[in-house]
């Protein structure tokens, strides 16, 4: 007895209104959780983020993964519990309720709704009983006529129909749970459980991965990536799970023939398209198909969809600038794909290179910031007329082929760099840009090495070698005086100048214009500090100039004259010279050729919850619709044998549509009652 | 009370020769615009296209100033388009174009008209004005068809930039903004009509008049007006009918917060004798919230049917949909507190004012603060 009332009390608690909005609210709050955290991220990341501290305690309480987490699903199965509790608490009550007319509702308790009137009639019974249920049909009302000892009840009711939508809209809710459950990662983690299937690490040949981290062609709820290369073809999904990865074997095999990736002018990405073939394993039938964002593609049951695109190992050529003072092979050339990783060979560098990522092309804005608007009509102007021109200027140009790669020295320490391929137009003259950064969060600092008269980087980085080349600083510092102080100077000024010139080529050698400036802080005082510096710059230009002239005349080359083109690409050598003592690395890789390889990666899924939740949503929506929108109102017309008449009105909800139904309800049939009077008679 | 017209779903019929006409004219538009533009279009756009019709046939027939107002936007447009001539240029060469009606003009004369609309109906009721709050009503009919015809004039503009970059203007934050603001506007006037009176124009106003500041904002500081091409994973028809009915969920439970406030303010005695009764807000209040319910619950289908055929999954639990989910089952929560008795009352009030909270956090606040598959408008 005790048990069976403590049954009931949980299931009343279950089915009742308060609890759903409990239960609505606690689902929603928690849903928030996992849109503060990112989720699904490499656990390493979150280990940066919180310390070895929270980091196992955040991934006890599933953080990482709030969505698949046992408490929330949890909550999730109240939910669907207490809907379904509901309706089979509903059912009954509402189905009797739907078929019910109520026709023996008394007179008493008529009277004791909130809508109700009594109305005279001038008709008899049957002419009563004629007009009215004639006006009960054309107003779409069902009627039941109950002739009792009080008079004739006729009971009319329409939009039953409201409760099916209850029924349609909480069952529904149910089906999507479920589907989604169905395509959630609970089978996954069954099978991991059940079949003894456990992850492996992601950084492996797929033939080296043993059977237990294989899925097999049985597997009904799987969603994974294909990852394949132009001209290569896959039979195996990657599925990424917990920090690990599992491989669902295909019952089919996908080549690539050509990735195609489009953009607009703007750089903005445009089409993502992989030309695919692919081949049933089993049948060996094969499909020829295109496919794109937005235009998936369904085989075997199984749906492919164009998730994303990566390099497929594009082959590259590289032309190594040798960066070391002194150094005397000056280039030597190297050949990487993306993704390869390769041991420098070239006279005692110990470095591997480890090419990260390539780029065809590369599209950027190029023109000058221009002022913001001041005068706030002009301001208002700029936004007036139509919405396709751009307020500022934009001069989006192709710059060309980057790569993206890392140096790693025998430490194991790695520096990434950036380089584009073609030299880039700034402030009216052309470099070519290398960028350098010590981590992946930081940006890329640019080395510009501008280009000569040839179009060649050879002429900045000849200077450059001669500059740095601690053997040629006498040689320098003795042409720099002999050019400044002429042939008569005398030897102590000329000794003077001469060592100054030495010492501040050794300084910029050392750390380039950042020395250079420490020592100018250091010993001299604020007030000449700008005068000196001045003096420095003189200094370092006219050596470079020196030097250029020896570079010129050790490659075989005719002396050259000064001019402004020239000057500017010595104090732009000067620049990269003292950037590229920053650089981190002995060597500048310049992209000579490539040769591009596209992969696309395609997800693969096969969901059998979906169709159940699409009905489910279908559903969803019927109900919806039906409960707000059908309404329920049920109209009692008693007529008296007195010739009196009790129009009552009911509504499953109240509103105030209600109040105005039932007042042209009761006009009209006041009307029909006294067909000779004037405007009804109102209670 | 008075409610001014009576049971509305008996006026999902034609009752006269203008409700035909306007069926007709309708009809003959979506022919015109297949034989026209056809080509542009995939037989999803067709179908959607053919849909529309039936749909404005039956607002326009519930809701009979809705046909002035559609015709009234459609012949702006089509004049903007044929001032056009083809040629972008003529923007800033046509008197009418620069100033008048080409998109971003017509945008800013919704702005201008939404803020005096604000003005005249905060007017009219502290100074009890009816004449102020008629002239509120008739500036808020102005804004609206400007923004529409604005909309509709960036559509076609988009496809002069190119064949290519050419798309339906709801596909980014800066024309959803203006979209948000059109639909509250038109769900405003809609209640405005049908309970017969003005005096909630000042409130409803006030959250139009703030998305327009955000949306004058976001156009001169960020320069987020310029017409951009579509990134692949928009370009579906089901981003045409998912948007639209998302911002319906929107425009409506903003609506209702409004009212919430009203309602708040009337309970504690402030402005009472100016502002409808309680029960009239309260049933404007369950009135929004019940289309935007709707109308949220097939925008998040749509969403996720789209989601499935972009991404390969109906439902990834990506920051933007967790939100919309969050927002239903607030709205779902709602629902049911006004079915409980207990419930009512304050509570409900408070809840629809919270609710906006909420709504925005997942209209603009997810794309602000959190990072996602939702690729449009960052800001
Ligand atoms: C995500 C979950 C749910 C959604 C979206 C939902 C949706 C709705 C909607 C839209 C209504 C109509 C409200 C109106 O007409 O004003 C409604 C009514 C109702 N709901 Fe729910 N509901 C949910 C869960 C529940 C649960 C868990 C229960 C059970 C405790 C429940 C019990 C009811 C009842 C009894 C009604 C009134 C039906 C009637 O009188 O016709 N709902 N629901």
């Amino acid at each position: 007895m005790r048990h069976r009332s403590t049954s009931r009390a949980l299931y009343e608690l279950l089915s009742s209104m308060r609890f759903a909005i409990s239960l609505l609210t606690i689902l929603g709050i928690a849903s928030i959780i996992g849109t503060v955290l990112k989720q699904n991220e490499p656990y390493n990341n979150y280990l940066n983020q919180f310390g070895p501290f929270w980091f196992p305690v955040f991934e006890k309480l599933e953080l990482y993964t709030v969505y698949n987490s046992v408490w929330f699903l949890t909550i999730l199965g109240f939910l669907v519990l207490s809907t379904s509790t509901c309706i089979v608490r509903q059912a009954r009550p509402m189905l009797r309720d739907m078929r019910s007319f109520r026709e023996s509702a008394r007179e008493s308790s008529l009277a004791q709704f909130q809508h109700h009137a009594r109305l005279g009639t001038s008709l008899d019974a049957d002419a009563a009983r004629q007009a009215t249920e004639g006006y009960l049909a054309r107003a779409g009302f069902k009627v039941r006529a109950n002739p009792r000892e009080d008079g004739l009840l006729l009971a009319a009711k329409q939009g039953s129909w409201t409760r099916i939508g209850y029924f349609l809209a909480h069952s529904a809710i149910v089906l999507i749970c479920l589907g989604g459950l169905l395509d959630g990662n609970l089978p996954l983690k069954a099978q991991m459980a059940l079949g003894g299937k456990v992850v492996t690490s992601g950084n492996q040949l797929i033939s080296d991965i043993k059977p237990e981290s294989r899925l097999g062609l049985d597997n009904w709820s799987f969603r994974g990536n294909v990852f394949i290369p132009e001209g290569k073809s896959a039979n195996v999904a990657v599925l990424n799970v917990q920090d690990g990865i599992l491989l669902q074997d295909l019952p089919f095999t996908v080549s690539l023939h050509k990735f195609h990736l489009e953009h607009y002018d703007t750089g903005m990405p445009k089409r993502f398209a992989s030309d695919i073939l692919i081949t049933d394993n089993a049948t060996g039938k094969s499909v020829e198909k295109t496919i794109e964002v937005n235009k998936p593609f369904e085989f075997d049951g199984i749906m492919m969809y164009q998730a994303s695109f990566e390099d497929g190992g594009s082959r590259l050529k590289l032309v190594g600038h040798d960066l070391r003072p002194g150094s005397t092979a000056a280039t030597f050339p190297a050949e990487a794909a993306v993704g390869d990783s390769i041991k420098l060979a070239n006279a005692g560098l110990d470095y591997t290179l480890e090419v990260g990522s390539f780029r065809a092309f590369n599209i950027e804005n190029m023109a000058n910031e221009e002022a913001a608007e001041t005068n706030t009509i002009a301001s208002l102007e700029k936004h007036l007329g139509s919405g396709a021109k751009s307020p500022t200027k934009k001069d989006m140009k192709n710059v060309g082929p980057s790569v993206q790669y890392k140096l790693r020295d025998s430490a194991g320490q790695a520096r990434e760099y950036q380089n584009y391929m073609q030299p880039i137009e700034q402030d009216g003259a052309w470099y070519l840009l290398s960028g350098m950064r010590e981590s992946p969060s930081a940006p890329f600092r640019f080395m510009r090495i501008p280009m000569d008269e040839d179009g060649k980087a050879d002429t900045s980085l000849a200077i450059r070698r001669v500059l740095l080349d601690k053997g040629r600083h006498e040689e320098l510092a003795r042409r720099f005086a002999g050019v400044m102080l002429g042939p008569d100077a005398a030897p102590a000024i000329r000794n003077r100048m001469q060592e100054t010139t030495a010492k501040t080529l050794e300084l910029f050698a050392v750390g380039g214009f950042e020395s250079v400036g420490k020592f100018i802080e250091s010993t001299i005082p604020e007030a000449e500090r700008e005068k000196a510096a001045d003096v420095f710059i003189k200094i370092l230009e006219g050596a470079g100039w020196e030097a250029w002239k020896i570079a010129r005349a050790s490659a075989g080359q005719p002396p050259l004259e000064m001019n402004g083109v020239r000057a500017r690409l010595l104090r732009d050598t000067l620049n990269a010279t003292s950037d590229s003592l920053h650089y981190g690395a002995p060597v500048y890789l310049q992209l000579e050729s490539f040769e591009e390889v596209r992969a696309t990666v395609l997800q693969v899924t096969r969901s059998p919850g979906k169709p159940i939740v699409y009905l489910g949503s279908l559903l969803l929506v019927l109900g919806v619709f039906a409960m707000l929108y059908i309404r329920e109102r049920r109209l009692f017309v008693l007529i008296k044998a007195s010739g009196e008449a009790l129009v009552a009105l009911s509504s499953n909800r109240k509103s105030l549509d209600v109040d105005e139904s039932f007042r042209q309800h009761r006009d009209a049939i006041a009307a029909l009652l006294n067909p000779n009077a004037g405007p009804s008679a109102r209670s | 009370m008075d409610i001014a017209q009576p049971d509305h779903s008996r006026l999902l019929r034609p009752t006269g020769i203008g409700d035909w006409l306007f069926a007709l004219v309708l009809a003959g538009a979506a022919v015109f615009a297949l034989r026209q533009y056809g080509g542009f279009m995939d037989v999803y756009d067709k179908a959607i296209l053919l849909l529309v019709v039936p749909g404005l046939a039956a607002i326009g027939w519930a809701w009979k100033p809705f046909r002035v107002f559609l015709a009234a936007a459609a012949a702006l447009a089509l004049g903007s388009v044929t001032l056009y001539q083809g040629d972008l240029a003529r923007a800033e060469q046509v008197f009418f174009l620069k100033y008048l009606i080409s998109s971003q003009t017509a945008i800013m004369w919704m702005s201008a008209l939404f803020f005096i609309a604000t003005g005249a109906y905060w007017l009219g009721l502290l100074a009890r004005s009816d004449f102020a709050e008629k002239t509120g009503s008739a500036l808020t009919w102005c804004a609206v068809t400007m923004g529409t015809t604005g909309l509709l004039v960036r559509w076609y503009e988009s496809y002069l930039i190119g064949t290519d970059v050419g798309h339906i203007p709801v596909s980014n934050l800066y024309e959803v903004f203006v979209l948000f603001s059109l639909i509250t506007g038109l769900l405003y006037l809609y209640y405005e009509g049908r309970y017969a009176t003005r005096r909630m124009g000042a409130f409803v106003l006030l959250v139009i008049s703030a998305a327009v500041a955000f949306l004058l904002w976001y156009s001169f500081s960020r320069e987020a007006h310029e017409i951009q091409p579509l990134i692949p994973a928009l370009q579906s028809y089901w981003m045409k009918v998912h948007v639209p009915a998302n911002f319906i969920g929107y425009g409506a439970f903003a609506l209702a917060a409004m009212i919430g406030v009203a309602d708040l303010l009337v309970r504690r005695g402030i402005l009472a004798s100016r502002l409808p009764s309680l029960d009239v807000l309260g049933d404007v209040m369950y009135k929004a919230i019940a289309i935007g319910f709707a109308f949220f619950t097939i925008a998040t289908i749509l969403g996720a049917l789209w989601a499935a055929e972009a991404w390969g999954t109906y439902w990834q639990w990506d920051p933007k949909e967790t939100w919309a989910f969050i927002v239903w089952l607030n709205y779902a929560a709602w629902l049911h507190i006004r079915l409980t008795k207990g419930l009512r009352g304050p509570m409900l009030a408070w809840w629809a004012v919270i609710g906006l909270l909420v709504t925005a956090f997942a209209f603009v606040g997810v794309n602000m603060f959190l990072s996602g598959l939702h690729s449009y408008g960052s800001l």
